[in-house]
């Protein structure tokens, strides 16, 4: 029973992921003033790139036929670890945080060897960029969990979960850093505005479409759906372990349906905050990147010395 | 006692002096100075909101005054007399630069932890609820300093002379309660004071080297210029 919760809720992670894109894709239209499209646009596209024959370019080794599907593969797995509707899934249990970081990781690195495999200069300095950002971004996500784990006294998602649900509604400074921090990161690694444009292919500022612009056909829509779950992966991640409220804590109809009703309101809120930073802030400077996650870094260090300073438990002599 | 002990007050009192050390800290790593003095008039409300946060809770009334005066003079007529000053003088666009951003904020943290290190002695032995934030109330005021010894902006100096001056108030509220209304006014009417005579300093500085940057006045002639 267990597992087939987890499975069936896996499956709907990955069946809801492009709805979130369209959902994104919606409100940034009626922002700049613009008819949106279909909320459904996503699959559209998706099947579309799927019927597309895909072109493989002369120069491709193995790496650049396999990485699409180690990319969906990994990302797929990461999204069986995170609860997004209820809290205990025998999944959750086997893998933590630095489990799902490390998914990341996998997934990130054959994208990378996969933009440099064909040798072709945009694939290189898309891989390179991809990487520089990865490699700022990485700590400052850990050190968001570990913060979170100070508290929690656990890396593990569903018991962390069922920790800030046990504990009630707590002013925890720690908290606000983390979260803070994780969003910074989580704006940087899904390659959003003001560090990476998603809707642009213009040369010189773009990361993630320059790695995968040799990309067609059935591999492409591999590749854009497992950018699409990895979005609402950050989604779900942020608003479930901060706001874990109304997550079901055990398998009854009601408590899922509670539970389904709240991801999406809450996704729905996170994805129109989400559009509503990308309107205000310009894109920056590739070279500005690396203060803005240093920033994040700074976040989450805060986080992790004001559990100490402000919330520990004390001794009293 | 831990933070889940504590009713949402004391909470909240904890959260904003968390904020109030990220207010350092961006107050540490901005250029520009018309957002410097902006983050500075965040860090005084967020001050009076946890003066305001700990006069409900420990009952202080006269707390209250403080915080109101607080918001007024730090949160608001500081911060516009310096914004006012940064435009007279036509800084405004002007980015102050900051030598070794990443250095700086890793001193900043060295910093915080070395306040947290300093102040455990007195924590260990009071029972009182909010002087966890004393630890912080050091970090603004040593963050302060730091402000001040890694700018060349005059006007950079005086807000971190003044983000001292909030660090040394927010200790006040959180360990004996805010200090006699006598010292508090005296104390808040020097600030002002400070501020007003900062403004004609600017000018006399601006007068005789032709910049507000302090550098300068280490140079001796001005043959070699």
């Amino acid at each position: 029973m267990d597992w087939i919760m987890a499975i069936l809720e896996d499956l709907l992670f990955i069946a809801a992921a492009p709805l979130l894109a369209g959902w994104i894709k919606r409100v940034k239209c009626r922002l700049q003033n613009r008819k949106p499209p279909s909320l459904l646009q996503p699959y559209r596209d998706l099947l579309k790139l799927y019927r597309k024959q895909p072109i493989l370019p002369h120069p491709a080794s193995w790496i650049f036929r396999a990485a699409p599907y180690v990319v969906f593969a990994a990302t797929v797995a990461a999204a069986g670890f995170v609860p997004l509707v209820a809290v205990d899934l025998p999944t959750a249990r086997i893998a933590d945080v630095i489990v799902l970081v490390g998914f990341f990781a996998l997934a990130r690195t054959f994208l990378v060897l996969a933009g440099m495999d064909i040798g072709t200069a945009f694939g290189g300095m898309g891989s390179s960029r991809e990487m520089t950002i990865a490699s700022l971004a990485e700590p400052a996500m850990l050190m968001a969990v570990f913060t979170l784990a100070m508290s929690a006294h656990t890396t593990n998602l569903s018991q962390a979960m069922n920790y800030v649900l046990d504990t009630g509604l707590v002013l925890r400074p720690s908290f606000v850093f983390a979260l803070g921090g994780l969003m910074l990161v989580a704006i940087a690694e899904t390659g959003r505005i003001p560090v990476d444009n998603p809707a642009t292919h213009l040369e010189l500022t773009m990361i993630h479409e320059a790695m995968i612009l040799e990309y067609s056909g059935r591999w492409l829509a591999l590749i854009e759906w497992a950018s699409q779950i990895k979005l609402m992966l950050y989604g779900v991640l942020i608003a479930n372990i901060f706001f874990p409220w109304g997550i079901a804590r055990d398998f009854s109809p009601e408590a899922l349906g509670l539970g389904v009703g709240m991801i999406v309101l809450k996704l729905g809120l996170l994805a129109i905050l989400l559009v509503l930073s990308e309107a205000v802030f310009a894109k920056m400077r590739i070279f500005r990147v690396q203060e803005y996650l240093s920033f994040a870094y700074l976040l989450s260090v805060l986080g992790l010395l004001s559990h100490i300073i402000l919330e520990a438990a004390r001794v009293h002599h | 006692m831990s933070i889940t002990d504590l009713d949402l007050y004391s909470q909240a009192i904890l959260l904003l002096a968390g904020l109030i050390a990220l207010t350092s800290f961006l107050m540490l790593g901005q250029s520009r100075l018309v957002r410097l003095v902006f983050i500075f008039a965040v860090q005084g409300a967020l001050l009076a909101g946890a003066t305001a946060m700990a006069a409900g809770v420990l009952d202080y009334p006269h707390l209250y005054i403080s915080a109101g005066l607080s918001l007024l003079l730090k949160g608001i007529i500081i911060p516009l007399l310096l914004h006012r000053l940064i435009h007279r003088m036509g800084l405004h666009r002007e980015m102050d630069t900051i030598d070794h951003p990443a250095r700086l904020m890793m001193g900043g943290t060295a910093l915080v932890v070395f306040s947290y290190y300093v102040s455990l002695p007195i924590v260990q032995h009071s029972t009182l609820v909010t002087l966890n934030a004393i630890a912080v109330s050091l970090a603004v005021v040593l963050l302060g300093m730091l402000l001040m010894i890694s700018r060349r902006q005059a006007v950079a100096h005086v807000v971190g002379f003044m983000s001292i001056e909030n660090g040394l108030f927010f200790a006040a509220v959180v360990s004996t309660y805010g200090m006699p209304m006598v010292v508090e006014l005296g104390v808040a009417f020097d600030v002002l004071v400070a501020a007003v005579v900062f403004g004609v300093f600017f000018f006399q500085i601006r007068a005789s080297i032709d910049s507000l940057n302090v550098d300068r006045l280490s140079k001796l002639s001005e043959a070699e210029q």
